[in-house]
C-alpha cells in the first residue's frame, strides 16, 4: 500500500508492540492487585464494621408523592380536586401465600375480576417489596371489616390516598380531561424518579397537556423500619412540592348551559372571547364522566364508551372535521372585496343553478327556484350558493386558499391542549401531492360554498369568526388563563398570545361583510331570522348546512327519506354583540339538518346565557 | 500398536483443530466468555429478586450478542480494515445527528424518547474508533510522526467530545481510551505520554470548571466524600460498600444477600451488580471472577501479540484493553475506588446494547486470530 514512501521495519515494530504489550500486562496486574487490595480491606479488614452497618441498615427511603394541582374555571369554580380515598394494598414480599391471601380477602372485601387482573399485571412490573394496590375506593364498611381481620393478613394494609375527583362530572370533560393510572409507555417518557409514588398521570385534556405543571415534585422520607419493613420512626423528611393550581378560561356555568343546549344531539360548540382568545366553553357531545377513568374503568363500561356509535370519547371540538358549508361565505365574500373582484353592489342573477362554460353539470343552489337578483349583502343574508359559485370561480382556488389560510383554516389553531387536528384547506399543491391529480374548476366552485375537500374543526371556525370580529387580530385560543403557585395566594396571569394580524386593504370591506352577517340574523330574509326576532342585543352570524350524503343530479334531497346519519350537518357561526363583540361561537350539530333551524337556536341559547346571565347588564 | 493409538489420537486432535478453525472461534476465549455469561445469569437471578423473566430476557440478549460475535468472527480482518473508515464516518454522522435532535428536543420535550437513538451511535463508536485509528496508523511508519499522531488524536477526541456532550461520561471514557490504546501500542514514546499528562492537569481544571454538568461534578465530589450526600449520589456508594464489606471472605451465600434484597442497594441488577456478587460470594468469589476476567484479557493480549499485520495488532491490543478498562471502571466505582460514571459490568450487568458491542469486539479478536496465514515465522 504505502511502499515507496515508508519503509516499514516489521521486526522493529513487532518488538515495539511486544514491549508495549508487556507494559500493558504489568499495568493490568497492578490494577487488578489494587482491586483485590481494596476488596481485602472491605471484606476482611472492615468486615465487622460493615456487618454491623448491614444489620443496622434499617433505613428505608419512602417517596412522598406530591399533591396534584387543582383546576378551577375562570370564576374560581372547582373543576378538579383531590379527595381522600381508601385503598387496599399488598406488599407481595411480606405475604406468605399470595393465592390463599387473595382468596380469603375476597370473602371480606369484594374483588372483581378486573381488580385481580390489574393486581397481577402490576405485581409483575413492580419490585416485590413495593406495595401494590388491589382495590380502590373501599367503603367505610369494608374498611371496618378489614380492620377487624387485619391480623390474618400480613403484608396487606389499607392506605389513605388522595384520588382525583371531578366535581362537575361530565361537564367540560373534553377540556379538563382526566387522569388515569400510569401506563408502562408513559413511565418510559416521564422522569421516573419524580414519579416514584405517583400512581396517576394526565391522560387527555388539560390534565395531560399541563401534566408537568400540575404534577409537582416528589419528596423523600427517610424512615427507620423494623425487620418486617414496618416504619418505626421518621428520620428525615424532604417534603414534596405540590403542583400548581390552574385557572381555566372556561366559564363552567356557560359550559353547562352550552352542554344543556346540545342535550341529546351529537356535535360541538366552541365559544371564545375575541379580544383574548379565551375559550369560554368547549363542548363536544355526547359527554362522559371522567371520574370513571380515575379509579380504573371496568372493561365493560369502557367497551361501551369505546364502541358507542355516538363516540362520546371523541373530542369533536378539536378533532371533528366537518365541511364548513355556508359558514365560510362571509370569508369568501371578504376575499372577493379585498382582491377587488367584486364590489358590494355587484349583482348576480341566481336562477337556482350554476354551470361552468362547456359543461352541462348543474351546480345547484339550495333554494330550488333561485334567489333572483342578489348582491353581496343579500347573497350572505340568504346564503345564495350561485353568487358564491361565481365569486369562487372569479377568485380562483389559489387566491381563495391564500386568503382563507390567513384565518387559520387548514392548520392547528395552537390551542394549549393536545389533540387538535389541522383539518384541511384544499389547494392546488395539496391535491397534486396527495391525490396526484390536477385541480378542476368545478372543485373551486364547491370550495366557495365550503364543501368538497374543505374540512374545518369547530375550534377553527370559532377562531376564524373571532378573528373577523376582532378586526383581523388573531388571538391564539387558550384554555389556561391563570396559575397559582402551591400555597400562595397570588395568582399569575398567563398573557394572551397574539398570532399576528390580518391586514385588510379596506376596513370598510370587513364592515360590509359584518353588516351582511347581521342581516343573516336580523334581516327580513336572513336564514337565521328566527333567532333574531326578540334578541335584546345584535348578533352577527352565518348559517351553514353541510352535506354528508351526495345526491345525484336532478334528484331532490328529502330529509324524511334519509337515514338520520346521512342528514346534513347543521352549522352556525356568530359573534355578539355585533358592535362590541364579547363572544364568538361556532356550533355544529351532526346530522342536525338545517343550520338556521337547528344550530342557530342552540347558539342563541348560549349567547343569551353568556351575555344576559353571565355578563349581566353590560351587554349591548 | 502404541504408535497407532498415538497417531489416531493425533488425527482426532487435528480434526478437532480444523473443525474449530473452520468456525473461526478461539476456544479459550469462548470458554472464558461463556463462563462469564453463566456467572452473570446466576447472579442476575439473585439480584433481580429471582425473577425468571429478567433472566430470560438477559439470556436472549446473550444469545444475540454471541451470534453477533460469531458472525463477525467469520469476516476476514482485511475486510474489517477496509470498512473501518466508513463505519467511523457513519457513526460520527449519527453522533452529530443525535446531538442536533437532542438540541431541538431539549426545551419542551425533555422526555422525548432518546433511548434507542442515543445509545446506538456511541456504542458503535466503541468499535469504530479503534478500527479507524488502527487503519490510519496501520500502514504508516511506527512510531508515528507528530503530524500523524495529531491527526490520530483528533480522530479519537472528536467522537469522545460529542459523547460527553450527550452527556454520557462513561461511554466517552471508554471510547477515548480505546483510541489512546491504539496510539500507545503504536509506540508513542513514554516521554510524550508523560508530558501530555503534565499538560492535561490544567486542562482538567478547566474542564471541571466549564465542561462538566452539575451532576457529573457532584459525582466526583461524592466519590471523594460519599457521606457528603448520603441521600443522593453518595447513597449508591455507601450502600454498595456495606453490601460488599458485609459479604466477608466467604460471602453470605447465593440468594442470601440481605443488602441487595431489601431495597437498600440501588441499580442492583445493572451497574451495581458486582456488589450483589461480592455480598453473596465474598472475597473468594470475587477473586475467582477477577481471575476469569484476567484470563480473558491475557488471552486477548496473547492474540494481539500473535497478529500478523500492524493493523490487526493495534486493533486487537486496543479492543482487549478497552474490555479491561470496561470492567475495571465498573468494579472500581462499585468498590469506591473510582467515581460513579455509569459503566455496566460487561457480560454480567442486566442490559443489552453494551453487551452486543463487547461481543462484537471479541468477534474481531477471533477473526484476527483465526484468519492468520499459517506460516512459520
Amino acid at each position: 500500500m504505502a511502499q515507496g514512501f515508508t519503509i516499514k521495519d516489521h521486526i522493529r515494530e513487532t518488538r515495539l508492540f511486544n514491549n508495549r504489550a508487556v507494559a500493558a500486562f504489568v499495568i493490568i496486574c497492578l490494577a487488578s492487585a489494587s482491586i483485590i487490595a481494596r476488596l481485602v480491606y472491605l471484606q476482611v479488614l472492615s468486615h465487622e464494621h460493615f456487618t454491623t452497618l448491614s444489620l443496622e441498615n434499617r433505613v428505608s427511603i419512602i417517596p412522598l408523592p406530591p399533591t396534584r394541582g387543582l383546576l378551577y374555571d375562570r370564576n374560581g369554580v372547582l373543576l378538579a380536586q383531590n379527595v381522600p380515598s381508601y385503598i387496599l394494598e399488598i406488599i407481595p414480599e411480606q405475604v406468605p401465600n399470595l393465592t390463599d391471601t387473595l382468596r380469603e380477602l375476597g370473602s371480606i372485601i369484594t374483588l372483581s375480576e378486573d381488580d385481580l387482573d390489574r393486581f397481577d399485571k402490576l405485581k409483575r412490573q413492580k419490585p416485590r417489596f413495593e406495595s401494590i394496590p388491589l382495590r380502590f375506593r373501599l367503603t367505610d364498611e369494608e374498611v371496618a371489616r378489614f380492620a377487624v381481620n387485619r391480623h390474618r393478613f400480613p403484608g396487606v394494609d389499607i392506605a389513605a390516598r388522595l384520588v382525583r375527583n371531578y366535581p362537575l362530572g361530565p361537564t367540560g370533560v373534553h377540556v379538563i380531561g382526566y387522569v388515569g393510572r400510569i401506563s408502562e409507555e408513559e413511565l418510559n417518557i416521564v422522569d421516573s424518579s419524580d414519579y416514584r409514588g405517583t400512581s396517576h398521570i394526565g391522560k387527555i385534556g388539560v390534565e395531560k397537556s399541563y401534566e408537568d405543571t400540575l404534577h409537582g415534585h416528589v419528596g423523600v422520607q427517610q424512615v427507620e423500619v423494623n425487620a418486617t419493613g414496618r416504619v418505626l420512626r421518621v428520620l428525615e423528611a424532604n417534603p414534596s412540592v405540590p403542583g400548581k393550581d390552574l385557572y381555566l378560561t372556561i366559564d363552567s356555568y356557560l359550559q353547562a348551559a352550552a352542554e344543556a343546549a346540545m342535550a341529546g344531539r351529537r356535535g360541538a360548540i366552541v365559544a371564545v372571547e375575541p379580544k383574548t382568545g379565551d375559550v369560554l366553553a368547549m363542548v363536544s357531545t355526547p359527554t362522559y364522566d371522567p371520574n370513571l377513568f380515575v379509579v380504573g374503568i371496568d372493561t365493560k363500561t369502557y367497551a361501551e364508551l369505546q364502541s358507542s356509535p355516538d363516540e362520546p370519547l371523541f373530542n369533536r371540538a378539536l378533532r371533528g372535521r366537518y365541511p364548513p358549508g355556508s359558514t365560510i361565505k362571509p370569508f369568501v365574500a371578504l376575499a372577493g372585496l379585498e382582491y377587488n373582484k367584486v364590489t358590494e353592489d355587484t349583482q348576480i342573477f341566481c336562477p337556482g343553478w350554476y354551470s361552468l362554460r362547456n359543461d352541462s353539470h348543474r351546480y345547484r343552489d339550495w333554494k330550488r327556484g333561485g334567489h333572483a337578483s342578489v348582491d353581496m349583502h343579500s347573497a350572505i343574508a340568504e346564503s345564495c350558493d350561485v353568487y358564491f359559485y361565481d365569486l369562487a370561480l372569479t377568485l380562483g382556488i389559489d387566491q381563495m386558499y391564500t386568503f382563507l389560510a390567513q384565518f387559520g383554516f387548514g392548520k392547528n389553531a395552537g390551542i394549549d391542549i393536545t389533540g387538535e387536528l389541522p383539518a384541511l384547506l384544499p389547494s392546488r399543491e395539496w391535491k397534486q401531492v396527495t391525490l396526484k391529480q390536477p385541480w378542476y374548476p368545478g372543485e373551486t366552485l364547491i370550495v366557495g360554498i365550503g364543501q368538497g375537500y374543505y374540512l374545518t374543526t369547530p375550534l377553527q371556525l370559532a377562531v376564524a369568526t373571532a378573528t373577523l370580529a376582532n378586526d383581523g387580530i388573531k388571538m391564539r385560543p387558550r384554555i389556561v388563563g391563570k396559575s397559582r403557585d402551591p400555597g400562595m395566594d397570588a395568582i399569575t396571569d398567563v398573557a394572551p398570545i397574539q398570532d399576528g394580524r390580518i391586514s385588510f386593504a379596506k376596513p370598510e370591506n370587513v364592515d360590509a361583510v359584518i353588516s351582511a352577517m347581521i342581516a343573516v340574523v336580523n334581516g327580513r330574509t336572513g336564514t337565521a331570522r328566527a333567532i333574531g326576532k326578540d334578541a335584546p342585543y345584535i348578533i352577527a352570524g352565518k348559517t351553514g348546512t353541510a352535506q354528508v350524503f351526495g345526491i345525484k343530479q336532478d334528484e331532490r334531497y328529502k330529509a324524511e327519506e334519509l337515514d338520520e346519519r346521512l342528514l346534513d350537518h347543521a352549522l352556525f357561526v356568530a359573534f355578539a354583540p355585533a358592535e362590541n363583540p364579547q363572544i364568538a361561537i361556532a356550533v355544529i350539530v351532526e346530522n342536525g339538518g338545517s343550520g338556521g333551524a337547528v344550530a342557530a337556536p342552540v347558539a342563541r341559547q348560549v349567547l343569551d346565557f353568556y351575555l344576559l346571565h353571565r355578563k349581566g347588564g353590560n351587554a349591548g | 500398536m502404541q504408535a497407532n493409538v498415538q497417531r489416531w489420537g493425533e488425527r482426532r486432535r487435528m480434526r478437532w483443530f480444523f473443525f474449530v478453525r473452520g468456525l473461526h472461534l478461539d476456544v479459550p476465549l469462548v470458554v472464558g466468555l461463556v463462563a462469564l455469561a453463566i456467572v452473570g445469569l446466576v447472579i442476575l437471578y439473585s439480584a433481580s429478586g429471582q425473577d425468571t423473566a429478567v433472566v430470560g430476557r438477559q439470556l436472549i440478549r446473550l444469545g444475540i450478542a454471541f451470534g453477533v460475535m460469531f458472525v463477525i468472527a467469520q469476516i476476514p480482518p482485511h475486510h474489517l480494515e477496509r470498512w473501518g473508515p466508513w463505519i467511523y464516518a457513519v457513526g460520527l454522522g449519527l453522533l452529530f445527528a443525535v446531538l442536533a435532535v437532542g438540541e431541538i428536543g431539549k426545551g419542551a420535550q425533555r422526555w422525548l424518547d432518546l433511548g434507542v437513538v442515543r445509545f446506538q451511535p456511541s456504542e458503535m463508536m466503541k468499535i469504530a474508533v479503534p478500527m479507524m485509528v488502527a487503519w490510519y496508523l496501520g500502514d504508516r511508519q511506527l512510531p508515528p510522526r507528530t503530524k500523524h499522531l495529531l491527526i490520530a488524536t483528533t480522530l479519537v477526541l472528536v467522537p469522545a467530545g460529542l459523547i460527553i456532550k450527550q452527556p454520557d461520561l462513561g461511554t466517552a471514557i471508554l471510547i477515548a481510551s480505546s483510541g489512546i490504546f491504539v496510539l500507545l501500542f503504536s509506540g508513542v514514546s513514554y516521554g510524550l505520554v508523560a508530558s501530555v499528562v503534565v499538560l492535561i492537569a490544567p486542562l482538567a481544571w478547566l474542564f471541571w470548571q466549564f465542561g462538566m454538568h452539575d451532576y457529573q461534578r457532584e459525582r466526583v465530589i461524592t466519590f471523594l466524600n460519599p457521606e457528603n450526600d448520603p441521600l443522593g449520589t453518595g447513597y449508591h456508594i455507601i450502600q454498595s460498600k456495606i453490601a460488599i464489606g458485609s459479604g466477608g471472605a466467604y460471602g453470605k451465600g447465593w440468594l442470601n444477600g440481605t443488602q441487595a434484597h431489601l431495597e437498600f442497594l440501588p441499580e442492583r441488577s445493572t451497574d451495581f451488580i458486582f456488589a450483589v456478587f461480592s455480598e453473596e460470594f465474598g472475597l473468594i468469589g470475587t477473586v475467582v471472577l477477577l481471575a476469569l476476567y484476567l484470563f480473558i484479557v491475557f488471552r486477548g493480549i496473547y492474540i494481539a501479540t500473535q497478529a500478523q499485520t500492524t493493523y490487526t495488532r493495534l486493533l486487537a491490543g486496543s479492543l482487549i484493553l478497552v474490555f479491561f478498562v470496561y470492567y475495571f471502571v465498573n468494579i472500581g466505582m462499585v468498590i469506591g475506588l473510582l467515581p460513579v460514571v455509569g459503566v455496566p459490568l460487561p457480560l454480567i450487568s442486566f442490559g443489552g446494547t453494551s453487551m452486543v458491542t463487547v461481543m462484537a469486539g471479541f468477534g474481531i479478536l477471533m477473526s484476527i486470530h483465526t484468519h492468520r496465514k499459517l506460516l512459520p515465522t
